[in-house]
């Protein structure tokens, strides 16, 4: 059966009840977005988990590359000014 | 039997039979997510039938309970329409069956919205957001597979071909629908051809299937004259253990 | 519970000396905690045996589904299809995330079915019992959904990211299972004679084929050590099936039923149940498809799967229709 053609990959993205932004959820296989939607609702929200969402073919993501890792995102690692506890007040300022 | 226990009756006996026949699907649909979409579909179908059968049993007086309807009542008892108890055969047939059952169902639930019997409005209101959901599935992949190989096609008019004379039983009016009408808890069946044909005609032509010429009705299912012979057996093997162990709890 | 059932390819754990500089850097993250995730390095075998044993995790799911949906159209009420219907869905469910994190692997979801349907690759042996009275819904539910779980609970915190993503879900799914399952035994145990002597008969037949779902004792098992190094396996066979005859003998007892165990008794030295081994002659009998339901289980999977081609198919073709004529439109 490998010479037929299997239904594409989607990933699920779900955004749930609560205002939080769209969450990947999981894949699923689909023969295009219509269905994939549908399959979406039907294999992710059984349990009332969302009132969102969105369906990506996994073949048009583009993801970071694992072995560029270091160069991605240790270079944030030593911008601690970008974080409120950088910054020592005095108790008498106040929650700030 | 007054009218309205014998029009809910009919509601809930289709919801059942469809449910069950759904059902049988479960760990063998052409693919996991076909699987696990029919069984929402059983679920809402059989969700609905607690409702229906629910109301029955009230409207009824008798101690009976939707489980009692359900189980304990003979082929001649029962009031679906004979398409929902034709079996599955294969995913095409059962497909088109949903679908066909699916285009009057969203028009007619949404009609008993505005019941009179605020306990049946309230029913279709829950139902027919279900309804459409299995609606739009059901259609799509009734065009999916009309259009999408030569086999397919062939698949799916032999599907339409065998379902055709059984699908317009629902639209088919009797003294019951009359008296129901006359109250205003819901509409004549017959009032939902149009809008039914409306949905069909169209889906047929996107899927490259033709209807029938033919005009001829199976009757007998809605009014319980004249099951087919499946209904005896699908009632022998849902009814089973109620009817092998009576009286007990499960 | 399937993850017991797998035999890895390594001969033994390898010492982090033998290991190549590669090789030691991805047993460190390991060590560490760190989830590795596709794309990532990682040694041949690893991918290999995650896998075997992925894929043999969804497999059971599906082929899971069969034993109980036998069940589903003969429910004895309204509730209790409903219940077991929404419980067989999501085995079905189970199986798809799985089947989507083994993809991750570099294999996809019909290849994997094509290895299952040409005996490649394995399901769980528990499947291959039939299910021959409502109260087997019961048991199913309580003991192999329980032994399940008990194995399914740790691999959420197993290596390999996707994999344990997919365990968290499903973990969080398969709580009513279980509670579904016992439940059904209460009301069976509690019941008339026949459902009594039903519920029996169910854990009687139920009982071995649950403490094998463990596989087999780990002094027999010489090859789990490199998955436990690898955290794609979590616990010893022996230490789950202790844990799980330890939690499940006082249910049975609070059920009023009787484990069919003449040796079964407390030991006050160890705090355990001492309890007889399974007969491990049928496991290996049932392994090699000779369980009573071996030929039933995969007939209906290929059954399902051969009569499924031509909707898989024409779902395919439409959709390319579909987009050429969007394409041509554009």
């Amino acid at each position: 059966m490998s010479d037929k053609k299997e239904w594409p990959l989607w990933e699920v993205f779900i955004r749930g009840q609560h205002g939080m932004s769209h969450r990947h959820v999981g894949s699923l296989h689909a023969s295009d977005n219509e269905m994939a939607m549908k399959n979406a609702r039907d294999v992710y929200t059984r349990r009332n988990e969302g009132v969102s969402i969105w369906v990506v073919e996994a073949q048009h993501i583009s993801a970071s590359v694992p072995s560029e890792k270091g160069p991605m995102f240790d270079p944030a690692k030593d911008k601690v000014y970008r974080h409120p506890t950088f910054y020592e007040l005095p108790d008498e300022a106040g929650n700030m | 039997m007054s009218a309205l226990f014998e029009f809910l009756l009919r509601q809930g006996d289709n919801t059942l039979v469809l449910g069950h026949r759904t059902s049988e699907w479960c760990g063998t649909a052409p693919a996991l997510e076909e699987d696990i979409a029919l069984a929402n579909t059983a679920l809402d179908l059989i969700g609905q039938t607690q409702l229906w059968l629910g109301y029955a049993a009230q409207v009824e007086d008798k101690g009976r309970s939707a489980n009692d309807l359900a189980f304990l009542r003979d082929v001649y008892d029962f009031k679906n329409v004979l398409m929902l108890e034709t079996p599955n055969h294969d995913f095409g047939r059962t497909i088109m069956r949903q679908f066909l059952f699916d285009a009057f169902q969203v028009h007619w639930l949404t009609a008993l919205t505005d019941s009179k019997d605020s306990h049946i409005s309230e029913i279709a209101i829950k139902s027919v957001k279900e309804a459409k959901y299995h609606l739009e599935r059901s259609r799509d992949t009734v065009i999916a597979l009309g259009d999408g190989t030569e086999k397919s096609n062939v698949i799916m008019q032999s599907a339409l071909e065998y379902l055709w004379p059984y699908a317009r039983e629902i639209m088919s009016d009797d003294a019951v629908d009359e008296e129901i009408a006359s109250l205003e808890i819901a509409p004549l069946p017959s009032t939902i051809h149009e809008s039914w044909l409306q949905i069909v005609e169209p889906t047929m032509r996107d899927a490259c299937l033709k209807i029938p010429d033919s005009n001829f009705v199976h009757n007998g299912g809605k009014t319980g004259l004249r099951h087919t012979e499946h209904l005896g057996h699908m009632l022998a093997t849902m009814q089973v253990l109620q009817r092998s162990y009576p009286g007990v709890t499960w | 519970m399937y993850a017991q059932m797998v035999k890895s390819t390594g001969k033994g754990v390898q010492a982090l000396e033998e290991m190549s500089r590669e090789e030691r850097a991805f047993q460190e993250r390991i060590d560490r905690g760190e989830k590795i995730e596709p794309k990532e390095w990682m040694p041949d075998a690893y991918r290999k045996n995650l896998i075997r044993q992925i894929g043999q995790h969804a497999h059971s799911e599906i082929v899971g589904q069969l034993p109980e949906g036998n069940w589903i159209t003969r429910a004895p009420t309204l509730e209790r299809k409903a219940n077991l219907l929404a419980k067989v869905q999501d085995e079905a469910g189970h199986g798809l995330y799985l089947y989507c994190a083994a993809e991750t692997l570099g294999v996809s979801r019909d290849e994997l079915f094509e290895m299952l349907h040409s005996g490649k690759m394995k399901y769980s042996s528990i499947f291959n019992y039939p299910t021959l009275t409502w109260a087997d819904m019961g048991a199913v539910g309580w003991l192999v959904d329980g032994a399940a779980i008990m194995n399914q609970v740790p691999l959420q915190r197993t290596s390999y990211g996707p994999y344990a993503r997919a365990m968290v879900r499903i973990c969080k799914e398969e709580s009513f299972h279980q509670r579904q399952g016992f439940q059904i035994m209460m009301v069976m145990a509690n019941g008339s004679k026949d459902q009594k002597r039903m519920a029996q008969d169910a854990l009687n037949r139920f009982w071995g084929p649950a403490l094998m779902m463990f596989g087999p004792s780990d002094k027999d098992s010489v090859h789990s050590a490199q998955s436990m190094a690898w955290k794609i396996k979590m616990n010893s066979n022996d230490e789950l099936r202790q844990k799980f005859v330890d939690e499940t003998v006082p249910q049975a007892e609070y059920l009023d039923l009787k484990v069919p165990d003449e040796n079964l008794k407390w030991n006050e030295e160890t705090g355990h149940y001492d309890f007889s081994q399974p007969d491990w002659d049928e496991f290996y009998d049932v392994l090699k498809g000779n369980g009573p339901c071996n030929h039933e289980r995969l007939e209906a999977r290929k059954k399902a799967w051969d009569e499924g081609a031509w909707v898989r198919e024409a779902m395919m073709a439409h959709a390319e229709k579909k987009a050429a004529k969007k394409q041509a439109a554009e």
